[in-house]
């Protein structure tokens, strides 16, 4: 799930200086499931815009903000007028979210939160990072565990320096060292041979320009 | 076996049994290294190389590779350029690499290099293309091969011994020891170690050491103050003073000042090294006193009784 979190009200507020009539575009899927772009946050969102002074010309909650057929049957068609009628869409949802509601609508947008990361969910609002979509998946020779996403340097020949009795530097101690994690794991699983292994440099072209995949 | 070549002193003593001493050379953000330079000129004859630091803890500092040429050439004392991946992607460092040998640079010390966040540019994006096994295994490319990583061919490829770094003191130690073992398998050339208080823990370094059959030099850093031996057990990681060390560098201070933390200083490492060198395979000692130079020969002076006997020629 894509893990998103609300910026600072100032910040939006700032963003909508000279705009009046706003809509407003949540996301039933990942912004749902992190409580930051639901039914219930467009709403106090909405509540919010009026203490402002602003008109809200209607909202939305899409099922996926993210794609372009969802937006068409959940925003555009039953919406036409109130979102016509927007001088601004402010949009709760993560940063593929804005971007589609920019291309489908064609409206000035107004990104309501930030994009974190790519995460699990361990339990209601406890989201942890796991994948940085690299492009190239070693979770094979890592007992499970993504360095890259895990390890503070991202590093494919870990632990370095910066560990102590398990724990990562880079976060002050507050989260384990992948590498650690991985060497306990693959340990376990009898596959040090694995972690002895040296990884060679990793091949980033597939991750260094924009990706798309249109398969036929 | 065939001879391994050697490019430089600093290698060839070690290759003839010679117990070496390196010294740590850390420029800081500025134009001019003259006194840093000045300072290490009097550990001519002591230390066989300084190894010149990479913006270490982050810091951005003047440039490790002009600092260790510039070192190089006003003491006549070989550097050993520390390289860390923080900073450049793998086109960068390749070609740092190829100007260092062009400068008459002939070691290298392959780091990862700590996190900016514990730097004083914390807002810096991490680079980390390549980690200090990955670097390690593009100069052996750049050496053995006379390519790049993505193997092109290099028109008169550089010659380095290529260094790592050890962590003894490192919580738990056996993925520490399983990395170095993985970079050893890749071609390093000797291993430096970070600083070590305890003299267990220096034995049973060198114990595991034994199998991967390269020269390895223990990290030694003097106490400059009772404040320095503090701040380094707070916030160094992983790193334990014993408490009998800790007690003699205290007493001195009571007894005689900052003077008398100096000389216990240069009693606690001689009788170290003096021990490890009894009855351990050390191949030397890295010294680093960075901000106080001038104690790294009196500490050597005391353990072997005047100048190492360095071999002078290549």
């Amino acid at each position: 799930m894509i893990i998103t979190e609300p910026k600072p009200e100032e910040e939006i507020k700032g963003y909508l200086e000279g705009f009046n009539k706003i809509f407003i575009i949540g996301c039933g899927s990942c912004a749902t499931k992190c409580e930051t772009g639901g039914e219930e946050q467009v709403k106090a969102m909405a509540e919010t815009l009026r203490s402002w002074g602003k008109e809200v010309t209607g909202w939305a909650v899409p099922e996926e903000c993210c794609d372009y057929r969802f937006l068409r049957r959940d925003v555009i068609r039953p919406h036409k007028e109130t979102l016509e009628a927007a001088d601004a869409v402010l949009v709760m949802a993560c940063g593929s979210g804005v971007q589609a509601v920019a291309e489908v609508t064609g409206k000035l947008v107004v990104p309501a939160l930030n994009t974190v990361f790519i995460g699990v969910t361990e339990r209601l609002r406890n989201f942890h990072e796991r994948c940085r979509a690299c492009g190239d998946c070693l979770l094979f020779y890592t007992g499970g565990i993504c360095p890259v996403a895990r390890c503070a340097k991202g590093l494919l020949n870990g632990p370095c320096g910066g560990q102590a009795n398990g724990k990562c530097e880079a976060t002050q101690w507050q989260t384990d060292c992948a590498w650690v994690l991985i060497y306990e794991r693959l340990k376990e699983q009898g596959r040090l041979d694995l972690f002895l292994k040296p990884r060679l440099p990793k091949d980033w072209s597939a991750w260094s320009k924009p990706r798309e995949r249109v398969w036929r | 076996m065939a001879e391994k070549p050697v490019y430089s002193l600093f290698m060839k003593n070690l290759r003839a049994g010679k117990f070496v001493y390196t010294g740590e050379a850390e420029p800081h953000k500025t134009t001019d290294i003259s006194d840093l330079i000045e300072s290490f000129k009097a550990l001519k004859g002591y230390v066989i190389a300084i190894n010149v630091t990479d913006n270490p803890t982050a810091y951005a500092y003047i440039s490790s590779l002009v600092a260790s040429y510039l070192i190089q050439r006003e003491t006549g004392i070989e550097a050993i350029y520390q390289v860390t991946c923080r900073d450049r992607n793998r086109l960068a460092i390749t070609s740092d690499l190829l100007g260092a040998y062009a400068l008459g640079i002939r070691n290298v010390l392959a780091l990862t290099g700590d996190h900016p966040c514990v730097g004083d540019n914390p807002q810096a994006k991490p680079v980390f293309d390549l980690d200090s096994t990955t670097l390690l295994y593009l100069i052996r490319r750049m050496v053995d091969e006379g390519v790049d990583l993505a193997g092109n061919k290099i028109e008169h490829p550089p010659k380095f011994h290529v260094g790592i770094a050890a962590n003894p003191n490192a919580d738990p130690i056996e993925p520490e020891l399983l990395k170095i073992e993985r970079k050893v398998s890749l071609g390093a050339e000797f291993i430096q170690t970070q600083c070590i208080y305890d003299i267990e823990v220096a034995k049973a370094f060198l114990k595991e050491a034994e199998r991967w059959k390269i020269p390895v030099l223990i990290g030694i850093t003097p106490f400059k103050s009772v404040g320095m031996m503090k701040y380094m057990i707070q916030y160094v990681p992983g790193i334990k003073v014993p408490k009998e060390i800790q007690e003699r560098i205290i007493e001195a201070k009571k007894r005689g000042g900052k003077e008398a933390v100096y000389e216990e200083n240069i009693e606690i490492f001689t009788e170290m090294i003096k021990e490890l060198k009894r009855t351990t395979r050390l191949a030397g000692c890295h010294m680093m006193a960075v901000g106080f130079e001038w104690i790294v020969p009196k500490i050597i002076e005391r353990v072997e009784g005047g100048r190492p006997s360095y071999i002078e020629a290549l």
